[in-house]
């Protein structure tokens, strides 16, 4: 499978540094309410307006665990193919910020509610399985507007107490390439699950990137340095080559990396301190009293296994079966769900090979065009494979299906409608294609000598000035069958 | 006409129901006390227009089914209670109005009582003589040749305001004896019940593994039935259990035939004044004359509860009081920046006790202390309850003296902590094991001070420890004698 070999390096003077990755991603929860309480999880709503009295943190009030956020978890957990703990406990993390209003946040510490697991990512140089260090649940905080008034903060507390996972890797990650497949795949498999909707823009979906380099061949892990809270993977990309980059001429330099907090500036594309080590928080963890520890049986975990999904990774090897699909057409299906439902869904009723290529090419770039997702695409599953059939079937030509494909996007409508309506059928009819071709062949006499005489090329312009003789509609088969005849 | 203010609480219930007086006599007349004895400090709010307006209504229903219909109460400052302000005795939050009501309290307004304000108590419950309250020192009933006492603490305000007959009855919390140590210094009945009997939603928290509220009244009866009413599973906490619906007062018996009675002899502390030890064998000898079988029990890590208590309460406390921050409700002082902001803000809403346990608890918990402090102190608190576990194989209650001494002066500890933290030595055990205790009065010192015992049940097993209470109750027959000296 692999075609190329892994490269990434940075060169320093004194040779080839590797870069060692890993990640702590906050994925939200998908669920309607937050991990304590009953308020909604909204995105977008107006400031405050989401807040109960636990997540303003009033006098008195208690959490209680929403039951729904504990098995996005689990299933999350056995997404990622990690040990479920029937046993967990929640912790305090203890800080002061405004936008917490505990003076804590509620996280798991020492006790997980999922351990190790794993992500396949399929690179150009083969597979690579990142390890999965642990998986807990934890409350999101607030949020602080700095630039709503020249002096004062605002706190809109619609984030505080929604569910978040972090998903801690090992540091097993290489580059900034795999970091992207990881998280894509990490997205694609919460997807699936319908556990965490990964949306990045909405910050749904976000990072924390451990670095450290060491010279190649090395076995100790560098000093590492923590990234915090990046919400792009182009960012992740370009936070981990900056700050390779930073380390290895430090350490070039002879001086030492200290383990510390930083911070990505999109602006200036560079990473810069937050806080030393010896500023790091103290958080004070200990199990908060408030919740008893989590438990569940076997049979809990084993209900949602059993209504778990179909997952990309057994996607991917069975579309291949099935409809003998490259590797590279099969992972670019799977990346996201509703795509591969999409195709599936145009597969079965037209034929595999068009419709592979219809969605990948011509349905992707419609839908980049005009800004829209699969999920919002305006030519349905249904109409796609029906544009499909007509192709198959002979009623029109591929290049008239291209013309009905960009009426379908504006308009939404079924093709064979559109076909009828605007008189689009292919004409296949011999006689009427002889007549076309008799009319092109005497407006072109002149050409049709220099072809008699050896110019072979110029059979293509005849098939063309047939099919646009004939609006487009001219059977592109037949025209060549008769052209070949008419000119021997 | 008899006085309605030295009712119990049943028997106030009876003459509302049986219509031997109106709601709005029985509330009066508590009104009418509450208003001449503004001395005692009990009141941080009081609520007596509405009182007796909600007495009113009751009258004009002519409903008179509910457990505890028209019975005037007043609880603890640390209740939540809706649209009345609910302070924790603290400056921090001296300007908080609650929009919501605490389950325990919900409670006793369903079953028709009527709130008549809130009391004081130490700040933040930290303290055993409610010489920490923001609002000044309340004063106990009984005095030691005309000088001021205290009432006890945390719940010195429950304490004193039941004792002067200012509220039929009154709910306290307890973390490390806070409803037990102030009942006996005032002569009154307190019961701190099974960890996880009572919601804690709504209550103002200390220490969260540690807190429960109870009840707080002039006799055992009043105890059961008080507890019947706050009791119950609530799906709001987290911590609350699951249990059927109590009928305590109706079970309750008064008879130990065969019951059997541990007297741990880690609790004969050194130093014990001879009064509290001759009491603690009263004790002792009325169970036995009444057939109870006593047997000696040890309890052998009772040493180590105080100092256990005093790494989990600070430890859970400077956790819990994190949100007083000055951002969202109650007060706050301005500063440069957020961190001034918090500093200025935490320093003058606190006072000295409540900054002191935060940072015990905050050192406890901090990276590199956490092992030989927190953790450790889990650890004595399992071996702690494992000393219960093993007594209750063999008993079905113990008993033991309340506090070490009867009420002391003010400022007599108030230099020293640990001497002040001593007041705890008996009760504290209850809290780290989760198990119900109940502090009884028993009889008057030669200085006319109430002295009082405590008997510990087994988890859940309130009604055991409500009989036995019950029964000694009906022996010893005590009275109260508080004079009305402050009015």
């Amino acid at each position: 499978m692999s075609d190329k070999e892994f490269n990434y390096y940075i060169s320093g003077e004194t040779g080839k540094w590797e870069v060692v990755i890993g990640l702590e991603v906050h994925a939200q929860v998908s669920s309607n309410a937050k991990l304590f309480s009953s308020s909604s999880t909204q995105f977008g709503s107006e400031p405050n307006s989401q807040v109960s009295l636990i997540d303003a943190a009033m006098p008195g009030m208690l959490p209680v665990i929403n039951k729904f956020c504990v098995e996005q978890a689990v299933r999350t957990g056995l997404g990622l193919k990690a040990k479920i703990n029937l046993l967990s406990v929640f912790d305090r993390k203890n800080y002061f910020y405004a936008d917490l209003p505990q003076g804590y946040q509620i996280s798991q510490f020492k006790h997980p509610i999922v351990g190790e697991g794993e992500v396949v990512l399929d690179m150009s140089y083969g597979t690579k399985k990142i390890g999965i260090e642990r998986l807990h649940l934890e409350q999101d905080a607030g949020k602080s507007l700095h630039d709503q008034d020249p002096i004062k903060t605002f706190i809109d507390l619609n984030r505080s107490g929604v569910a978040l996972m972090e998903i801690v890797s090992k540091p097993d990650l290489r580059s900034p390439e795999e970091v992207a497949e990881y998280i894509k795949k990490l997205r694609s498999i919460m997807r699936y699950l319908g556990t965490c909707d990964g949306n990045m823009e909405e910050g749904s979906l976000r990072a924390d990137v451990n670095v450290s380099v060491r010279k190649i061949g090395s076995k100790d892990f560098g000093t590492r340095c923590e990234i915090k809270n990046v919400n792009s993977i182009k960012f992740m990309q370009q936070a981990i080559q900056y700050e390779a980059k930073r380390q290895v001429e430090l350490l070039e330099e002879g001086k030492k990396i200290d383990q510390e907090t930083r911070l990505f500036d999109t602006k200036k594309n560079e990473t810069r301190q937050m806080r030393s080590k010896e500023d790091a928080h103290d958080y004070r963890y200990f199990p908060d009293p408030d919740l008893p520890p989590l438990k569940f049986d076997q049979s809990f975990v084993d209900e949602i296994k059993k209504k778990l999904p179909e997952l990309p990774d057994d996607k991917k090897e069975r579309l291949i079966k099935d409809y003998k699909l490259s590797n590279y057409e099969a992972g670019v299906l799977i990346s996201d769900k509703d795509t591969s439902d999409y195709f599936e869904d145009v597969a079965k009723n037209s034929d595999v090979k068009l419709a592979i290529n219809w969605v990948i090419g011509d349905l992707f770039a419609a839908l980049n065009k005009i800004g829209k997702s699969i999920k919002e695409t305006p030519i349905s599953s249904k109409n796609l494979s029906k544009l499909i059939q007509l192709i198959k079937n002979n009623t029109i030509s591929g290049r008239i299906a291209k013309d009905i494909f960009e009426l379908m996007v504006n308009d939404h409508r079924d093709p064979k409608v559109i076909v009828e309506e605007k008189g689009l059928v292919q004409e296949s009819n011999v006689g009427e294609l002889e007549k076309i071709i008799e009319k092109v062949l005497k407006d072109n006499s002149d050409k049709v000598a220099e072809y008699k005489s050896g110019k072979d090329k110029l059979f293509g312009f005849f098939v063309g000035s047939v099919i646009k003789e004939s609006k487009g509609k001219a059977n592109p088969a037949l025209v060549n069958d008769i052209l070949k005849k008419k000119l021997s | 006409m008899t006085d309605l203010t030295k009712l119990t609480l049943v028997e106030c219930i009876k003459h509302v129901k049986e219509k031997k007086c109106s709601a709005t006599e029985l509330v009066g007349a508590y009104v009418k006390r509450i208003e001449k004895s503004d001395k005692l400090n009990c009141f941080n709010t009081k609520d007596l227009e509405n009182a007796l307006s909600k007495a009113k209504k009751i009258d004009t229903n002519k409903k008179f089914d509910k457990a505890l219909v028209g019975a005037p109460i007043a609880v603890k400052d640390l209740f939540c209670t809706k649209n009345l302000k609910t302070t924790a005795s603290s400056k921090i939050l001296s300007n908080f109005i609650p929009t919501y009501e605490s389950t325990v309290t919900e409670k006793l307004w369903n079953e028709d009582a009527i709130l008549i304000g809130k009391l004081n108590s130490d700040e933040f419950a930290m303290g055993s003589s409610n010489e920490t309250s923001n609002f000044g020192n309340v004063l106990n009933p009984y005095r030691l040749n005309n000088e001021n006492l205290v009432p006890g603490g945390s719940s010195g305000g429950c304490a004193s305001a039941t004792a002067a007959d200012l509220t039929s009855a009154t709910v306290g919390t307890d973390t490390g004896g806070s409803i037990r140590q102030p009942a006996a210094f005032t002569g009154i009945v307190g019961l701190k019940p099974t960890y996880g009997r009572c919601s804690r939603w709504g209550i103002v928290a200390f220490a969260s593994s540690l807190d429960q509220a109870g009840p707080m009244t002039k006799d055992v009866k009043d105890a059961a039935l008080m507890l019947d009413v706050i009791s119950g599973y609530d799906e709001k906490d987290s911590t609350s259990a699951k249990k059927p619906k109590s009928a305590f007062l109706n079970s309750i018996k008064n008879n130990v035939k065969g019951l059997k009675v541990g007297v741990p002899k880690e609790y004969r502390v050194d130093n014990m004044p001879k009064e509290v030890d001759d009491l603690w064998q009263e004790g002792i000898k009325i169970l036995k004359d009444n057939g109870a079988i006593i047997k000696d029990i040890s309890l052998p890590h009772t040493k180590y509860a105080l100092p256990t208590y005093y790494i989990i309460a600070p430890a859970e406390a400077s956790s819990n009081l994190a949100r007083y921050d000055g951002v969202r409700y109650g007060f706050r002082a301005e500063g440069k920046d957020l961190t001034e902001m918090y500093e200025n803000t935490r320093s003058k809403g606190f006072g000295t006790e409540v900054k002191r346990r935060i940072m015990i608890g905050t050192y406890v918990l901090s990276s590199g202390y956490y092992d030989a402090y927190y953790l450790k102190a889990q650890k004595v608190r399992n071996l702690i309850k494992m000393d219960f576990d093993n007594a209750y194989k063999d008993v079905d209650v113990i008993l033991t003296p309340t506090t070490p001494t009867p009420a002391f002066k003010f400022g007599k500890n108030t230099d020293d902590p640990i001497a002040m933290y001593l007041n705890d030595i008996f009760t504290v055990t209850a809290n780290l094991a989760g198990l119900p205790a109940i502090s009884l009065p028993i009889k008057y010192n030669k200085d006319g001070l109430p002295l009082a015992l405590q008997l510990f049940g087994k988890s859940f097993d309130e009604q055991t420890l409500l009989n036995t209470a019950y029964s000694i109750e009906q022996q010893v027959n005590f009275k109260s004698q508080v004079k009305d000296w402050w009015m």
